[in-house]
């Protein structure tokens, strides 16, 4: 198998260099090609995408690649779906460092798209997508640095608790929570009826801390964090208080025994699995959960019945603003030498028709105005409400910080869970790993 | 070919003088032989000796030059630091975790796979029904995918796993443990599950050993009057010694370089609060998780360095014996 993909790289490669030559002989001198340019010659362009999984989600993207290419015959789109992590951390990582890029790619938004902009790896499309920025709205800032826009997501929600209304149901919970006190109150009711009240895949570590990331939402002030996210300044006080606030809302025990060692998502003993199958009744997840759930229910019909969502309750008397949430998304980004029908083929991407069958796979919420009715899930038709009521959209803080940052802040986090972490400590790392 | 030569003297073999005419001129010949030797030589060797610049010596003096910058593989590397990537290595005490994690998995392979190994393949040696079928199994974890290994054990042993369930029916609920997930315990069940994977390999190493040793020595021991026991100490196992020590090599460098079933098997919480790290896992997860390209290859030459300074010290002091000539030079 290992030389059947060195193999298809080279060919890749292989293939690449002939357009890349071909590109050269009959592109003429201008950068950009004139707009009645668009379109005569045929390109090719190459697409790396996340959706490596057979199913819904990874048939979609081969249908928008076909239908685009049966608009404008002289576009080829050759696709490869890549695993998350590996896309993320070494294949897109090298490719860039090579001449030799993906022409659109998987983009993340954030501190690393900053980061790619400084290295010059990415198109400038500011001029050429703007009624698609207009259509989408702030979510599509993320993807923008110093007012240039770099890429366009095609995915966006808040996370929230997604629950189990059978359990809450026994338990005697009337309402979703909608403060803390309410969700401690809520928590000591679930262990009564001995259900784990509330799962966490500390293993795979971004799932925990992402409930220090939520504490520091409602302990810092919206300045503070984008002060945070552009200069990796975190010097105020609210970051040590996140820390003090999850501690004590640990030593509640809402989470079942051995979190530690729990993966996140895609099998059965996962915190996933746990909520999934009745197990447990809450778990703090992103709006691609659907998907997830869907994949280690061993019943998916019993479960599509009884879970629900709502959002992350607020803390009453703290600095943040209680209408912020948490959320992040996923976009594409041209390279820099890409050809101008690389943004054309984003353009289409976020178009309201392509996003509102984007919605209909139920893979995530569409960030495109029009594409609404494409949401049928009840589950997820609460986030899309609870998204466009935030007054505030805060980026996942590891990816707002960037890869650095955000990994030191995790694993210092994580060990605030296992129980040898200080809220101190957090921020120390995170400062350390700024210079690093 | 040798059968159809009528010239061949049958007794003698390839050993008998060539029966052609002599060449005239001698020196000429011998010449020709050499330069036909040092073609040879290169034709070759200058395959693997591409092959090998290219794919190892040229990725490591890139990993060294990569070591000396504070990089984040975003553009090339411009922002020179000297050696303070290893020493903020040698700060971290999550690296100093990983350090020591792997000295257990080194010593603990040793000491704990050589004894099962060398029992075992002793009684392995010996003729009875279904040797065949126990050689066989003994051998059959190693030739399972690290991976493979890693998701089964992963799955064995988590808190409702089989292996608890089967000590609570066994009426040994106070036993069971939080086998993956207990910080002070990971280390010591990953080692178990390593040497469940590899006791295998040794058997193997050890049972080609065995029948390397003569038949005879065994049965003059034995007509001398010495127990099973004592020719097993005093015939078979110095007769073994040029095989355990070459197991002892590969298994100590194996153990250095330890990756996919720790990886796979223990999550990146348990891994990153220095529990179940080893120095191959946390390489990656600085260099690509942390985006750290530069401070990973530090760590990778740290690996590299340590690997190669025990191979060193390993071949010089205990091997010397059965690779003579080869490194060190040949005893008189």
């Amino acid at each position: 198998m290992a030389i059947k993909r060195r193999a298809s790289t080279f060919l890749a490669l292989s293939m690449t260099t002939a357009l890349l030559v071909a590109g050269c002989s009959g592109g003429g001198e201008s950068e950009e090609p004139a707009e009645s340019e668009l379109f005569k010659n045929p390109v090719t362009l190459t697409w790396w995408h996340n959706a490596s999984q057979d199913g819904v989600g990874k048939e979609y993207w081969a249908k928008v690649a076909k239908d685009f290419s049966d608009k404008h015959p002289t576009v080829t789109i050759e696709i490869e779906g890549i695993e998350t992590n590996q896309l993320q951390r070494t294949r897109l990582p090298a490719a860039l460092l090579s001449n030799d890029p993906p022409d659109i790619f998987q983009a993340w938004g954030g501190g690393e798209i900053r980061e790619q902009v400084e290295a010059d790896y990415l198109k400038d499309i500011t001029e050429q997508v703007k009624d698609e920025v207009a259509n989408i709205g702030s979510a599509a800032e993320i993807w923008a640095v110093d007012g240039k826009q770099y890429g366009l997501p095609y995915r966006m929600g808040i996370e929230g608790i997604w629950y189990n209304k059978d359990l809450f149901e026994k338990a005697g919970i009337a309402a979703p929570p909608t403060t803390f006190d309410e969700l401690n109150d809520a928590v000591t009711k679930l262990k009564a009826i001995d259900v784990i009240p509330i799962a966490v895949g500390a293993g795979d570590k971004w799932p925990a801390a992402h409930w220090w990331y939520n504490f520091a939402l409602r302990a810092c002030s919206v300045d503070t964090l984008r002060k945070a996210s552009l200069e990796n300044v975190f010097d105020d006080q609210c970051f040590v208080k996140a820390g003090q606030d999850l501690k004590a809302f640990i030593d509640t025990k809402p989470f079942q025994n051995n979190f530690i060692a729990t993966p996140g998502q895609n099998d059965p003993t996962s915190a996933n699995g746990l909520l999934a199958n009745g197990k447990a009744a809450m778990e703090l997840m992103g709006d691609w959960n659907k998907g997830t759930l869907d994949n280690v229910a061993a019943d998916k019909e019993a479960m599509n019945k009884f879970i629900g969502w709502f959002p992350v309750p607020a803390i009453t008397g703290s600095a943040g603003d209680p209408k912020a949430a948490l959320g992040g998304g996923d976009g594409f980004s041209c390279a820099k030498n890409a050809p101008a029908e690389c943004v054309e083929f984003l353009k289409y991407i976020v178009s309201p028709e392509v996003q509102k069958g984007y919605a209909e796979t139920g893979t995530g919420l569409p960030v495109a105005k029009g594409a609404e009715d494409g949401v049928k899930d009840p589950a997820l038709k609460s986030i899309l409400e609870a998204t466009t009521s935030a007054t505030y959209v805060q980026l996942w803080l590891d990816t707002a910080f960037g890869s650095t940052v955000g990994n030191a802040m995790n694993d210092a986090i994580v060990a605030i869970f296992a129980g040898n972490g200080t809220p101190e400590k957090v921020v120390e790392a995170m400062k350390a790993a700024a210079r690093k | 070919m040798t059968s159809i030569n009528p010239t061949l003297d049958p007794a003698g073999g390839a050993s008998a003088p060539p029966a052609g005419p002599r060449p005239a001129r001698r020196s000429s010949a011998r010449a020709a032989e050499t330069r036909r030797k040092w073609y040879e030589i290169i034709g070759l060797t200058t395959p693997a000796v591409i092959v090998y610049v290219m794919f190892v010596l040229v990725p490591m003096g890139f990993a060294f030059y990569y070591s000396l910058f504070r990089w984040r593989g975003v553009g090339p590397p411009t922002d020179y630091v000297g050696f303070d990537n290893y020493v903020l290595a040698f700060q971290d005490p999550i690296f100093l975790d990983a350090l020591r994690n792997n000295a257990i998995i080194v010593f603990g392979s040793l000491l704990i796979q050589g004894p099962i190994a060398l029992g075992v393949a002793l009684l392995l040696n010996r003729h009875f029904r279904g040797r065949t079928v126990f050689r066989l199994l003994a051998f059959v974890p190693y030739v399972l995918a690290e991976v493979t290994v890693g998701i089964m054990w992963k799955l064995l042993l988590s808190d409702a796993g089989t292996v608890n369930a089967m000590l609570e029916s066994l009426g040994l609920g106070s036993v069971v443990q939080a086998w993956l997930a207990d910080l002070d315990l990971v280390i010591w069940t990953l080692l178990a599950i390593l040497t469940w994977k590899y006791v295998g390999f040794a058997i193997i190493l050890l049972l080609a050993g065995l029948s390397n040793v003569p038949q005879e020595l065994n049965e003059a021991a034995a007509i001398d009057g010495a127990s099973w026991w004592q020719i097993q100490r005093h015939v078979t196992l110095p007769l073994l010694g040029p095989t355990i020590r070459i197991w002892m090599f590969l298994s100590m460098i194996g153990s250095l370089q330890v990756f996919d079933v720790i990886w796979v098997t223990s999550v990146p919480a348990v891994r990153s609060l220095g529990a179940s790290a080893t120095m191959a896992t946390y390489m990656v997860d600085n260099g690509f998780f942390a985006r750290l390209w530069g401070y990973g290859n530090a760590v990778a030459v740290i690996l590299f360095a340590i690997s190669f300074v025990a191979a060193v010290l390993f071949q010089r002091f205990l091997l010397r014996r059965d690779i003579e000539g080869a490194i060190t030079r040949k005893a008189n």
